[in-house]
């Protein structure tokens, strides 16, 4: 027993087997029905486009690393993320330089300034998404109809008298690459529920508070929930973790918050859709949610029993 | 039928307790040489009544309690004192020992027996917990006797006793209740008698349903409880919680909220110490762990070094990567196989190279599992930050005092963060800083 040799650290001393790796695998899993749905109604265009956003994001990750001589983290999978999804919630006729641009936008100023994963305040694919509104809003308004790709105004711009509802349940309109079918984002959303990836809490505020808005703007609630990227920013993009709140109830908040603003930006606001800067200002209130919301702790405010 | 609450947060790690669960507790013979820690729990040392040289009885007095938070230790064997002088302890102290050479007679010293012990009055009962040694053997180890003498005016409803054993690996306390559960129901009403409590509740959880049945089958008037298995149900405030829905308040003790909690390894203590007459000077350890080459439960007497517990269980099947002493939850790690079995040594384990080893930490994403499993409610990832960047006034604020140390965040979390490593940090920083102001 003399070569004995004990690694002495502190408790616990058992871990739970999932890790960031994994779950930023599974995201990138239960984003593929939203690829798959993407290149059905979009062909080759999804595939240039999402490719492209994918590659630049994770080359930018890798260079501004090697730049900043930090270690190259892009194995963790989280800029490849961020390109999927941007790519995801771009048109599909967005030309190349721009995909790239944005995306680089995404991952360089969306998350490296901050210190890289997990210290970004906003979503990273939204910043490049608001980046790219901002610099080219024609490209990025730019719509065509699927499959046969000639040029078509979305369900949103139209209003619902004139979009089926089957159409937006399945996809068939005209939209960002990833948006337009529910089912899929749905499927993905389910995936990740069920994965503990996602706390329901957010998509239901977004959803639930959208639905009472509607209502009481005498709208129709179901074409609000289909059109637009109403969905794939409620499962997809306020979920993220690092720029949601960690509370439950300041979960809450924050998807009710996003549904509230979205509708107020599509009722009033002069933009069609206003998904992108509900998820990015209420991203901006999270550190303020979770300390508005910290959970009572064990014992704090219990009276002595004398 | 008793409602059950949840506590807050907890987890569900992989148990592990198979290779132990079903296999009577075996007792081990003393080894020629045994090391009774002075000080083996929470307050200060006993004060030595031997001298090298002197011959001792098994069971004798060897050193006395120095003030209230103390308790008094018994030779486990007899034999001779052959050295009192500093040895590494579990807890990686250097604790004053006494060193007994056995000499192999177990010659008892004359012991006080008694057929009905609960016809003792409640001061006698506890005089005779406090003269036996008797500590909590749950893993704190507080004196058992202070635990039972609340201040003045304080009513105890509920005498909880403690059969959760919720740590992976430990199957000491399981065994306790399958094959001694007539001495845990006794020692419960000697310990209801002692407090004054109520109510006898014992809590098991419902991965344990022998020892549930062996407890009913001689429970009587006191209540059997089972509880869902989860981590860590057996926190002494979550156990209050789950069973009384009461809490203890921040910074307070159990019999604020009314309640006293003990392990059920204190209540066969108690049964021994008060219907035998025998003091505190062995326990039941659960030797077991992937590099253990026959896993198996001992009664072991205490001053037993790992060493000679390990060799019992037939050693290392593979080298050794990490041994630990208690559970794999809140156990700490040991740097050599010299430490003593004291009174609140559950188990011994050992895990091989591999799995030994430390993950490297990614960047904290916010996932809040921390939050989602914390017992106490607190938000584990900032009380972690606070840590790292020693900002003690917020650490304070966020509640770090509350923190039970169970160890639920850094085992939930993805990015492999050491987050009660941190937290722990800061809670001795506040506790050194308020200590110098006052």
């Amino acid at each position: 027993m003399d070569d004995l040799r004990l690694l002495v650290s502190p408790s616990p001393h058992i871990r739970d087997t999932d890790t960031t790796e994994k779950i930023m695998f599974a995201v990138l899993l239960a984003l593929l029905p939203v690829v798959a749905a993407s290149i059905y109604f979009f062909r080759w265009d999804a595939v240039r486009v999402v490719l492209l956003a994918s590659g630049s994001a994770v080359a930018t990750e890798a260079i501004f690393q090697r730049l900043r001589k930090r270690p190259v983290t892009v194995a963790d999978g989280s800029a490849l993320i961020t390109g999927v999804l941007l790519g995801l919630s771009v048109p599909p006729t967005l030309p190349s330089w721009m995909v790239i641009l944005g995306s680089a936008f995404a991952i360089a100023i969306g998350k490296q300034v901050f210190g890289g994963l997990g210290h970004n305040p906003f979503n990273p694919a939204l910043v490049g998404r608001a980046f790219l509104t901002a610099s080219f809003a024609k490209a990025m308004t730019a719509w065509t109809a699927p499959i046969d790709a000639v040029s078509a105004a979305t369900p949103l711009a139209m209003g619902p008298a004139v979009s089926r509802i089957p159409d937006l349940f399945f996809g068939s309109v005209a939209g960002s690459l990833g948006e337009t079918s529910a089912l899929a984002i749905l499927l993905g959303g389910i995936y990740l529920f069920y994965r503990g990836v996602i706390d329901y809490r957010i998509p239901v505020g977004i959803l639930g508070s959208v639905t009472v808005f509607a209502l009481l703007a005498g709208q129709d609630p179901v074409f609000h929930l289909l059109s637009g990227s109403l969905l794939f920013g409620a499962v997809y993009m306020a979920t993220d973790m690092v720029t949601s709140p960690v509370t439950k109830a300041g979960r809450w908040i924050f998807g009710i918050g996003i549904g509230v603003i979205i509708m107020v930006i599509r009722v009033w606001g002069g933009f069609p859709e206003g998904v992108t800067y509900a998820i990015l200002f209420m991203n901006a209130v999270t550190p303020l949610l979770n300390r508005w919301t910290r959970p009572r702790i064990y014992g704090q405010g219990v009276k002595v029993s004398e | 039928m008793r409602r059950v609450r949840a506590f807050f947060g907890g987890i569900h790690p992989s148990e592990n307790k198979q290779s132990t669960s079903s296999t009577p507790i075996q007792s081990l013979p003393a080894p020629a040489t045994l090391v009774v820690p002075l000080l083996q729990h929470v307050g200060r040392e006993a004060k030595p009544l031997v001298a090298k040289g002197d011959e001792v009885l098994k069971g004798q007095l060897l050193a006395e309690a120095d003030g209230k938070i103390s308790a008094p230790v018994h030779s486990p064997v007899s034999g001779k004192v052959t050295a009192i002088e500093p040895r590494t302890s579990a807890s990686g102290r250097s604790v004053t020992s006494i060193v007994i050479e056995n000499d192999g007679q177990d010659n008892w010293v004359e012991r006080e027996a008694h057929p009905d012990p609960v016809q003792l009055d409640a001061k006698t009962i506890v005089e005779r917990i406090q003269a036996a040694g008797i500590v909590g053997m749950g893993g704190a180890g507080f004196p058992t006797a202070v635990k039972l003498t609340p201040p003045q005016g304080v009513s105890i409803d509920y005498l909880i006793i403690n059969g959760c054993e919720c740590e992976p690996y430990l199957t000491a306390d399981h065994r306790l209740m399958v094959e001694y559960a007539e001495e845990i129901v006794l020692g419960a009403k000697l310990l209801a008698k002692a407090c004054g409590a109520r109510k006898i509740i014992i809590g098991v959880e419902d991965n344990k349903p022998d020892a549930i049945a062996s407890l009913k089958e001689q429970a009587g008037a006191v209540d059997v409880v089972a509880l869902p298995t989860r981590y860590p149900q057996g926190g002494e405030k979550q156990l209050i919680q789950a069973l009384t829905g009461r809490e203890v308040p921040s910074k307070g003790l159990p019999f604020q909220a009314g309640c006293v909690v003990q392990n059920v390894g204190t209540a066969y203590a108690v049964t021994k110490a008060l219907r035998d007459g025998e003091p505190l000077i062995s326990r039941v350890v659960t030797v077991t762990g992937s590099v253990i080459a026959e896993p198996q439960n001992f009664f072991v007497p205490i001053g037993t070094p790992f060493q000679d517990l390990i060799e019992a269980a037939g050693g290392f099947s593979q080298t050794p990567g990490k041994v630990v002493a208690g559970g794999p939850m809140m156990g700490g790690a040991q740097f050599d196989l010299e430490a003593p079995v004291t009174k609140v040594t559950s188990g011994v384990l050992a895990f091989g190279v591999d799995e030994s080893k430390t993950p490297n930490p990614m960047p904290c994403i916010k996932c809040a599992r921390c939050v989602d499993v914390c017992p106490a409610n607190l938000m584990p990832l900032k009380l972690e930050a606070y840590g790292m960047n020693e900002q003690w006034d917020n650490a304070e604020e966020y509640g770090a005092l509350d923190c039970i140390e169970c160890g639920c965040c850094t085992y939930i979390c993805p990015s492999k963060r050491p987050l009660l490593h941190y937290i722990r940090f800061a809670k001795a920083e506040i506790i050194e800083s308020q200590r110098r102001s006052s």
